[in-house]
């Protein structure tokens, strides 16, 4: 479903991605964990068309990723740790905005579902600004796949969310992602990370340093390679 | 068809946020207000007759006023990276270029019909004129046309509020006097003939500029 | 850097030869003007400047098409390095006119009524902003691009800008004369020597420039990778 092949990304000097070469298949789910600034967003931006690789290659849906290429975007549902919504606009109409960029046809019925797939049917009229982060970001997430993509690209979709927050979107997006044929979600977390994913590996300093099938790694077996293999770079997350 | 109905559903959204929260064209026209105030006075004293920088005035209040909101409708874009939604879009990059163009026209144009009545009392003239209302159009959509395009460069250095008028400014000086050459040429009453050169200057830079504008942006927003 | 260095020898040798025999020309070879006086032999130098100042930022303006085009970072040198070169020879024109226009015209910066001076004026405005811009970026992927477009777009304007200065004057009475440009055949002879050195001396600088930048762009490489080494 997403091919990598030496993916590289240097901004001038400084490489953040040293030759990334990665496979996720159809239906699975992969996250990535790494210490800050190990290159997980600059992997996640380049998937998502927002930025150039300077070299190597990524094929999606047999497609190689080109930036001129419109139509793939069609294909991806993006959630980052900011909503990308416009707060001056109610919950209705920044759906309803993004539908119409996204093409999406019946799209009053489409906003029903989604709304009522995130919980936010009360709130539809509310403004999006006024809404506390975890609503906001719920409401991203009803953003993200108003076009019904085949690929989801998660980036660090917990990000200043308190905890109960974070356990209703953890339980959106467990039950988003069936949905969608592939899922790639960068995080710091390790636990987050560990509970939905198929796949897992660690980035550190450009590289992928550990791959792993969820099978039957335990989060103490994760927490034990990360030391081993991030260094202990960044904090370590586990939380 | 897709081209025009995402440009307008970006132009929508901006108008929606706005009839909502009136910031901007509150600013606009306060601070449009203010300088016509200021520049009455600080002209008052060395000016016989004030109705004879008043195309000046006005030209100045404008490109001033309309700073503001090329500031604000970029920056709003690029604050919390709203615009990788408009990015991730299935769109050609030069739909939110169009978008936010005539969003940030029509915004300008609404703060200017406003103003217009005002600036015919304060220096008594009759401004609402044809040939003046097409010239005011002229001059707005080449001050938009770059304003958008340097708009966004603006908004993604660390001092945009000031690198704004400072990257503008210079480039839009041949819509400037060219507008205010029309403009003071209608209210002299000449002939259409002896002005044709300078409308021929401002339509071709209207023309140039969202030429060039269109095909740049793709590279300001490229990653 | 060995190539680049040998042509930099060469270039330098080149245009301090013609800067000497320029200098004979302008002072020594060239008659004496009959109404001006010897203040016009400024007029040598002057319009070299200026024509320099006004090529240099055309060659911005390409540099920058090509870098939009290629993404390759040594159009991006040759984009600042140039636009650097351009505004000291701006700079220049512009006091070497201003030494001309006191006893010329009696006055220092007549700018008002001198459509050239007033798109000097314009032409310096806009590079500052094209040097202020970069300051304001951090990324240097960003700046090389951001600048490539103001450069194109500063550029484009231009000719309009110069056409509607001109317009605008037209209007004004005339008030001062360029003078007929009576130039006999020795001061024709020297002008267009001159107008080569300083095309010759600014390809001279431009290699230079960008050689440093080079040198400076790889000493960061070098730090990096020094950097990286030691936490790795």
């Amino acid at each position: 479903m997403i091919q990598i092949e030496g993916l590289v990304k240097a901004f001038g000097h400084t490489y953040a991605l040293r030759g990334i070469d990665l496979e996720v298949a159809e239906g699975e789910f992969l996250t990535i964990v790494g210490p800050n600034g190990a290159g997980k967003t600059t992997l996640l931006r380049i998937l998502a068309t927002l930025l150039k690789p300077t070299s190597g290659l990524v094929r999606m849906n047999g497609r190689v990723l080109s930036p001129g290429d419109t139509e793939i975007r069609r294909q991806m549902g993006f959630v980052s740790h900011q909503p990308l919504i416009y707060s001056d606009l109610t919950v209705e109409e920044n759906l309803h905005f993004y539908g119409r960029i996204y093409d999406v046809h019946r799209l009053e019925e489409r906003v029903d579902v989604l709304l009522d797939l995130v919980g936010l049917e009360g709130r539809r009229h509310s403004l999006a600004g006024t809404l506390s982060r975890g609503l906001q970001q719920r409401l991203s997430v009803a953003r993200s796949i108003i076009h019904e993509p085949s690929i989801m690209l998660l980036d660090e979709p917990y990000t200043g969310l308190d905890q109960q927050a974070t356990r209703m979107l953890r339980g959106l997006l467990g039950a988003v992602s069936p949905q969608s044929h592939a899922v790639v979600m960068t995080t710091h977390n390790l636990a987050h990370g560990l509970e939905l994913c198929d796949k897992l590996v660690i980035l550190s300093r450009g590289r992928i340093v550990y791959q792993a099938e969820r099978g039957s790694l335990t989060l103490a077996e994760l927490q034990e390679a990360y030391w081993l293999y991030a260094e202990g770079e960044g904090g370590l997350g586990a939380g | 068809m897709q081209f025009l109905n995402k440009t307008l559903a970006i132009v929508w959204k901006d108008v929606l946020a706005e009839l909502r929260t009136k910031e901007m064209f509150s600013s606009m026209f306060v601070f449009a207000l203010l300088l016509v105030v200021i520049f009455s006075f600080s002209f008052d004293l060395r000016v016989e007759k004030v109705a004879e920088v008043a195309p000046g005035v006005l030209w100045v209040t404008f490109a001033f006023a309309g700073t503001l909101q090329l500031n604000r409708a970029l920056s709003a874009e690029i604050e919390e990276g709203r615009l990788d939604g408009l990015l991730l879009a299935p769109m050609e990059r030069s739909t939110i270029y169009f978008g936010k163009m005539l969003g940030n026209l029509l915004f300008i144009s609404a703060t200017e019909a406003v103003m217009l009545p005002i600036f015919s009392v304060v220096f008594n003239l009759n401004l609402i004129r044809p040939a003046f209302l097409l010239t005011v159009f002229l001059g707005t959509v080449g001050f938009a046309a770059v304003g958008t395009l340097l708009a966004t460069m603006a908004a993604n250095t660390r001092a945009r509020e000031v690198m704004l008028p400072v990257l503008l400014f210079p480039i839009i000086l041949p819509v400037v006097i060219s507008a205010v050459k029309l403009t003071a040429g209608i209210l002299d009453g000449l002939p259409w003939a002896s002005l044709a050169h300078w409308l021929r200057l401002l339509i071709g830079f209207d023309i140039i500029f969202l030429a060039v504008s269109y095909m740049a942006f793709d590279y300001l927003v490229q990653g | 850097m060995n190539r680049d260095s040998r042509w930099g020898d060469w270039l330098n040798a080149v245009s301090g030869v013609m800067m000497i025999v320029a200098l004979y020309l302008v002072f020594l070879y060239a008659p004496r003007e009959a109404t001006m006086g010897d203040v016009q032999r400024i007029f040598y130098f002057h319009v070299p400047s200026a024509w320099v100042g006004f090529f240099a930022f055309f060659v911005t303006f390409l540099a920058g098409i090509a870098y939009l085009r290629g993404g390759k970072r040594r159009w991006d040198v040759v984009g600042f390095s140039s636009a650097e070169i351009g505004v000291a020879f701006t700079a220049m024109a512009v006091i070497t006119g201003s030494f001309w226009a006191k006893p010329t015209w009696n006055a220092w910066w007549p700018w008002q009524q001198e459509p050239r001076l007033m798109l000097v004026t314009i032409l310096l405005l806009i590079y500052f902003a094209y040097f202020m811009l970069r300051a304001f970026l951090q990324d240097e992927e960003q700046k090389a691009r951001f600048a490539a477009v103001y450069g194109i777009v500063a550029f484009a304007s231009v000719p309009l800008t110069f056409l509607s200065i001109r317009w605008w004057q037209r209007l004004h009475p005339v008030v001062f004369d360029r003078g007929g440009t009576g130039l006999t055949r020795p001061m024709l002879l020297t002008f267009l020597f001159c107008l080569l050195t300083f095309t010759m001396l600014y390809f001279t600088l431009l290699l230079h420039r960008v050689r440093l930048a080079r040198l400076v762009d790889e000493v960061e490489g070098l730090k990096k990778r020094l950097y990286s080494g030691e936490r790795g």
